[in-house]
């Protein structure tokens, strides 16, 4: 039944070892990116170039001040003595964020009346503004109730513990530090597994259609599953290798804590990569040459990736596109690699996830199997 | 005629059609192929030779007609077909970047050659190839020559009944084009049908059969001898000296005068069928004071035969 599957598979490998920069290829690219995605994809906010305007210029404004920059998430780049100069820095893009401490702040302060400070932000990237404000409410609360606390202690301390406060504790389960690294570290893996697989496969039956082999092996009594199958098999193994390699980068690196079950992933990324796999073999028999693989690439992954929840929560998304990414494979495997990763869940939590990406994953297989017609029309 | 799966043909075909939308590329062909016979098509590029071939093998489907392959119709059962059939595309589809001997092991495995046939079949591909102790030589470092005899041994190994040939000689040098037909005459000896198509003239000589394609219709058929004295209708003459591009202009037309051609430094001149045509292509030119050393009887070439049969064929229907 394999007869015919086995030499296809041999001559995938040894047209790989032939090729003197496969090993580059698969090798560099997934650890560059890695390393790349790792430390750029993160919704943390520090470090933000901020403009100040110091009215005041008061002890207690430059404590303020002070505040803001030992916070870290703050970094003053520019210093304004006008309205004017917070806009220009802005708009110049030397700040994101400007901070105005009105004249009279240390007065307002002290008296019975509250002090004013004004935020301004760059709205452009919605995220980062609404990020920096919060921290900019943040400090400034800390700030105002540390005051009231010292002007309390000095004067009415029995007024000021009297008054009604609810205590917040927050505790973060399974990423204590909230730290974006352990979120996108895994989603990393699944999002360059896909890219990586999805093109190794795509260009794969298109090369051959290209250069004609194809047509020689059309004449031959192969049947079209064992020609997919043949195709799909080294495409597999090749990216079980690369999720171990992503995945060794990610745990050695970048400290991400693995505590799920090693079989789980396996189990998991098998799934995946069949669907990555039979959706790449499904562009590479709709496409007639390699650009066309490429175009088609380029318009099926970005929205596959966007719609993975890797970093916009599907759940907020329009009805529309929640149904959109229900057939999306990389989105139950973000699912199981971070619940491995973090959670160490089981079967019981995770088989809704693995279910859907078996069932998508055979029915891309099938539909490039009915597709790939031994015909050259 | 009637083609059904029980002819003793290897190959017919009947009636065979193919459109491309509006471009009709095969306009009605029918023939048959015996065992062991080599059968040649030539035409221009673009006649329909490709499209042939390749509804043969099952790549294409005909638009009507039928085409029995080795006494099963193509159209229904073309796994069946392939079984029995080589086939050697018109561009080089082997894997450049495996060894001679790797490409000859993938195609051994593709076409499930039992086990304890297959080293004796790759070393006798190999042998044929001329490729012993190049094994391991990577396919895309040899010359044309050999690239397309590795070819044809990969096409062979399973022993196939029928080979289809699509223009295997193009870009071969003479020596090697040699060799290429005295191994398929090497295969039809032994009961191989071959279909082949080429452009080269000569070598429909190496055919037991050829068929003249042209714009997708069949423009006659048969042995080279037979080709070469009847298809004519007329008598050839050679002319030598005097001013050929005058001649060439001004004979067409002329009573008498059936087809004029360029040929070497010489012109080619198809006279109708006479007592005597160089007497009275001598007289012609007299009467119409053009200038020639020399006029003699001259053999058909295939060429002759081709260029002429176009020429008749591709006349308006209204024409005589």
């Amino acid at each position: 039944m394999f007869a015919r599957i086995w030499p296809l598979v041999r001559k995938e490998f040894q047209e790989l070892r032939r090729d003197r920069y496969a090993l580059i290829r698969l090798l560099v690219p997934p650890i560059l990116q890695m390393l790349i995605f790792g430390y750029a994809a993160t919704f943390d906010v520090s470090h933000v170039s901020t403009a100040l305007l110091d009215r005041d210029n008061s002890q207690a404004s430059r404590a303020l001040v002070a505040r803001f920059v030992d916070s870290g998430r703050f970094r003053i780049t520019a210093t304004a003595h006008r309205d004017r100069g917070i806009t220009d820095a802005l708009e110049n893009d030397k700040a994101v964020v400007g901070l105005v401490i009105h004249a009279g702040f240390a007065r307002e302060l002290a008296g019975n009346g509250g002090a004013s400070m004004q935020a301004v932000v760059d709205g452009t990237n919605s995220n980062t503004a609404l990020i920096a404000l919060g921290y900019v409410g943040q400090i400034a609360n800390r700030y105002a109730s540390d005051q009231a606390a010292l002007r309390a202690d000095s004067r009415q301390p029995l007024l000021y513990a009297r008054l009604p406060q609810v205590g917040l504790q927050g505790r973060a389960l399974y990423n204590p530090n909230l730290d974006g690294k352990w979120f996108f570290v895994p989603g990393v893996i699944g999002t360059l597994l896909l890219m990586m697989i999805v093109n190794l496969t795509a260009f794969a039956i298109v090369r051959e259609r290209e250069v004609g082999t194809l047509e020689q092996i059309m004449v031959t009594p192969i049947r079209p599953w064992e020609f997919i199958l043949g195709k799909t098999i080294p495409a597999f193994l090749i990216g079980l290798a690369e999720a171990w390699l992503i995945g060794i980068v990610g745990v050695l690196w970048f400290r991400v804590p693995f505590t799920g079950s090693v079989w789980m992933l396996l189990l998991g990324t098998v799934l995946f990569l069949l669907g990555a796999v039979a959706l790449g073999l499904l562009l590479s028999t709709l496409s007639r040459t390699q650009q066309q693989a490429f175009a088609a690439n380029f318009f099926v992954l970005n929205p596959l990736f966007i719609l993975s929840g890797f970093a916009f929560p599907i759940a907020s998304m329009p009805d529309v596109l929640r149904w959109i990414a229900a057939v999306n494979p990389v989105r139950y495997y973000l699912v199981v690699i971070r619940a491995t990763f973090l959670k160490d869940v089981g079967l019981s939590v995770l088989w809704p996830d693995l279910a859907a990406m078996a069932a998508i994953g055979g029915a891309l297989l099938v539909a490039s199997i009915l597709r790939f017609h031994k015909s050259l029309e | 005629m009637t083609v059904d799966a029980t002819t003793p043909d290897r190959i017919a075909v009947e009636g065979l059609v193919k459109r491309f939308g509006e471009f009709v590329a095969l306009d009605g062909v029918g023939f048959r192929i015996r065992a062991g016979e080599i059968m040649g098509f030539i035409g221009p590029n673009g006649a329909g030779k490709s499209t042939l071939i390749r509804i043969l093998c099952g790549l294409l489907a005909p638009t009507a007609g039928r085409a029995i392959v080795g006494g099963i119709d193509v159209a229904r059962d073309p796994e069946g077909v392939r079984e029995q059939i080589g086939y050697m595309s018109q561009k080089f589809s082997l894997y450049d970047d495996l060894s001679v001997m790797e490409n000859l092991r993938f195609f051994a495995g593709i076409y499930r050659i039992p086990p304890s046939q297959r080293a004796e079949r790759m070393r006798f591909a190999l042998d044929m190839a001329g490729l012993a102790g190049r094994e391991q030589a990577l396919v895309g470092t040899l010359s044309g020559g050999w690239k397309q005899r590795l070819a044809l041994g990969c096409a062979i190994m399973h022993e196939p009944r029928i080979l289809f040939l699509d223009e295997p000689t193009s870009g071969v040098d003479p020596m090697s084009r040699r060799r290429f037909w005295d191994l398929i005459h090497t295969l039809s000896a032994q009961g191989v049908t071959v279909l082949v198509t080429t452009h080269y003239m000569d070598e429909a000589a190496y055919c037991n059969r050829i068929a003249l394609i042209d714009r997708g219709r069949l423009v006659i058929e048969g042995t080279p001898a037979e080709l070469k004295h009847h298809a004519l209708g007329g008598q050839l003459l050679r002319v030598e000296g005097g001013e050929l591009g005058r001649l060439l202009h001004d004979l067409p037309g002329e009573p008498g005068v059936l087809d004029v051609a360029a040929y070497g430094n010489a012109l080619h001149v198809l006279m109708h069928e006479d007592a005597d045509a160089a007497a009275s292509l001598r007289h012609l030119l007299a009467r119409r004071g053009l200038a020639y050393a020399r006029i003699e009887p001259a053999e058909p070439t295939l060429e002759d035969v081709f260029v002429h049969m176009v020429g008749v064929a591709r006349q308006p229907a209204s024409a005589p």
